[in-house]
């Protein structure tokens, strides 16, 4: 009985296990000890730091490195101040028959692939897009505006792109909050900050982590809406990464760049984890 | 006296259904007052009028001389006591007490103070640190008790907060409650479906039914004296027999039953012979093997169908003789009655004083 159900065990980790090894484990190993070599002057591969030390020697890179690090949090608290009204409504003010057809909406862009989405912004907010034809014929523009490639439209399409994964787990914590909990702190007196600030938010905290972690990472690996709607005067460090294995050629700072990016997430959500004392394994649940 | 809570002509219509119809009543300065009814006759629906979460359709709100229409919840002067009671999980005991007091602006040494005052006055001092899910359910019903007398509301709404309990601690807290509502002297308004909860506490009860007001009485004498067919039926147990006026005399009236049996009754209503009516007789108020010399009393012989054993509160059903209509009788456990067996031929009878009779709509 004992090793039958060993048997069924292993039969069912095994592939997890090969998984998680040929596809991630394998490959990073492989990269991190590309990180760490380097061509010499006779072309052949050596052993050395210079990978790294370019990086914090180039302002251009480690400059790329902290406003992605700084624009992908911005995203991340902009997206759970838009999520959590949304979610709210969507759980507790709607009645449960149209909260499904709500969801159902949330979800809809999402059956399309993100770069028509991405394209679907750029038509709107182009140049010689809607919103400006409808500005111009209106009369309150005199002639059109770019609207595109700066960072307060990148941060918009970012939002847009990871809202989603932020409403969903909201979703999740706020069905299982209690209406009448609510109802309590506006009976003692509270208004709606303190109700907010004092119930909802640490009721909702595992929530908004879980949703939070995804936000980020998303955010700061992503690459499509940095690069078409941010363009050349929005730099993002997953185009540095690009631009070393593609345009470069140097998969060796490449492969730098892309553990610093993962040690950059790693070490933020750790903090936030730690800032907010909560623990991954409740997070992830 | 002072009255803390007046409601004037208060009613509330959800689309085309009524909820609450017409209703009027007001209490008194540190009066403990309960509304009884079964579930969905709008109990709830009024309490929620007076904490401020609904807004009637029509009347008048009234605490404290002030009328509190346009007054959310958080601006009233009252607090509820929810069903769950909806203990702050995210807080320790402390924090959720001191909750309306931070909503106030209180300063913090003064919030201290206050929580543990009332801390020990609801008898868990020291308890201040403790997690909400550290507490048994008597323990919470405290907190959430204290959470709110902090406030030193106007009036307290409690909407049938023993409901959750097991029966044991059920009893032991409707005295809790009791006493601590005499000790604090805030009015109280409570909401139950469950008729001991409302006799045992109240100083006045509302009998609701459908939206209305069936009676609003002291508990002694909306179980002696019920003025509606509803109420006796509600409150306590009764058999009820329907049937005519026969013929009727110094405030006692001979009826004749729907199965054809003759009992005389005391009536309070004016009901001439021909009245079709509907009559109660308490299942204690029946005698077991009565004397033979009592007057103005209606005897029968009755078969005995069942026992029902519950300790004090034990019951048998019979059959009387010559009716149609099974009988429940009250069954002491004195040890008088040990003998009486199922099928066992009784002489019962009672007071025409004791049974009580309106018309029949």
């Amino acid at each position: 009985m004992r090793s039958r159900r060993s048997l069924t065990f292993l039969l069912f980790i095994t592939p997890v296990v090969l998984w998680l090894f040929l596809l991630i484990v394998l490959p990073h190993v492989d990269l991190l000890l590309m990180s760490f070599h380097t061509e010499d002057d006779s072309g052949a591969m050596v052993w050395s730091l210079v990978n790294y030390l370019n990086f914090f020697q180039e302002p251009v890179y480690w400059r790329t490195f902290m406003r992605t690090a700084i624009y992908a949090i911005l995203v991340t608290m902009i997206t759970f101040a838009v999520s959590l009204p949304v979610a709210f409504y969507i759980t507790k003010v709607v009645s449960p028959r149209f909260s499904g057809f709500l969801s159902l909406l949330l979800l809809m862009p999402f059956w399309v692939s993100e770069l028509v989405r991405v394209y679907g912004w750029m038509i709107l907010l182009r140049e010689s897009g809607v919103l400006n034809h409808f500005l111009m014929v209106s009369g309150l523009l005199q002639r059109p505006v770019e609207m595109l490639y700066n960072d307060v439209t990148m941060v918009m399409g970012l939002v847009y792109t990871s809202m989603l994964f932020m409403v969903v787990p909201l979703i999740s914590v706020l069905e299982s909050l209690d209406d009448s909990l609510i109802e309590a702190a506006y009976d003692l007196g509270g208004g709606i900050f303190s109700i907010v600030t004092r119930i909802i938010i640490p009721h909702a905290m595992p929530g908004i982590m879980s949703g939070g972690i995804v936000v980020f990472m998303l955010t700061l690996g992503n690459y499509l809406t940095p690069n078409l709607i941010g363009g050349k005067n929005s730099l993002w460090f997953t185009e540095q990464i690009y631009n070393q294995f593609i345009a470069s050629f140097n998969w060796n700072q490449g492969a730098a760049f892309g553990f610093l990016l993962l040690v950059l997430s790693s070490s933020i959500i750790w903090l936030g984890l730690k800032l907010t004392r909560q623990k991954l394994s409740q997070v992830v649940q | 006296m002072a009255i803390d809570l007046n409601v004037e002509n208060v009613s509330k219509t959800f689309g085309d259904f009524t909820a609450v119809r017409e209703v009027s009543f007001a209490v008194e300065k540190g009066r403990f007052f309960s509304i009884l009814g079964p579930s969905g006759c709008g109990k709830t629906t009024l309490l929620r009028m007076i904490a401020g979460f609904i807004e009637p359709t029509v009347g008048r709100i009234m605490i404290r001389g002030k009328d509190m229409a346009g007054f959310p919840p958080n601006r009233r002067p009252v607090n509820l006591i929810f069903q769950h009671l909806a203990l702050f999980p995210m807080m320790n005991v402390a924090q959720n007490i001191a909750f309306g007091l931070q909503r106030r602006r209180e300063t913090r040494a003064e919030i201290d103070r206050k929580v543990d005052d009332i801390l020990a006055r609801v008898g868990l001092p020291g308890f201040g640190g403790k997690r909400i899910d550290q507490l048994s359910g008597g323990q919470k019903q405290r907190v959430a008790i204290a959470r709110c007398l902090v406030l030193d509301p106007a009036v307290l709404l409690l909407d049938e907060p023993l409901g959750a309990l097991d029966l044991k601690l059920r009893e032991q807290m409707k005295v809790e409650l009791k006493k601590l509502q005499a000790e604090v002297g805030t009015t109280f308004i409570y909401i139950t479906h469950d008729q001991s909860e409302a006799l045992v506490m109240s100083d006045h009860v509302a009998v609701m039914n459908g939206g209305r007001f069936e009676q609003v009485d002291t508990p002694r004498n909306l179980y002696a004296r019920p003025q509606t067919p509803f109420v006796a039926r509600f409150v306590g147990e009764n058999n009820g027999w329907k049937g005519v006026v026969a013929d009727r005399q110094d405030g006692l009236c001979t009826l004749r039953t729907d199965d054809d049996q003759l009992f005389s009754a005391a009536t309070h209503d004016d009901l001439p012979p021909g009245t079709p009516v509907i009559f109660f007789i308490r299942p204690e108020a029946i005698i077991i093997a009565p004397d033979a010399g009592l007057e103005n009393f209606n005897r029968m012989t009755a078969v005995i169908q069942s026992i029902l054993f519950d300790g004090a509160n034990s019951r048998m059903l019979a059959m009387p003789e010559a009716g149609a209509t099974e009988l429940m009788i009250a069954l002491p456990q004195n040890r008088q009655y040990d003998h009486l067996k199922v099928g066992d031929r009784v002489a019962i009878g009672w007071s025409a004083r004791s049974a009580v009779c309106f018309k029949d709509r």
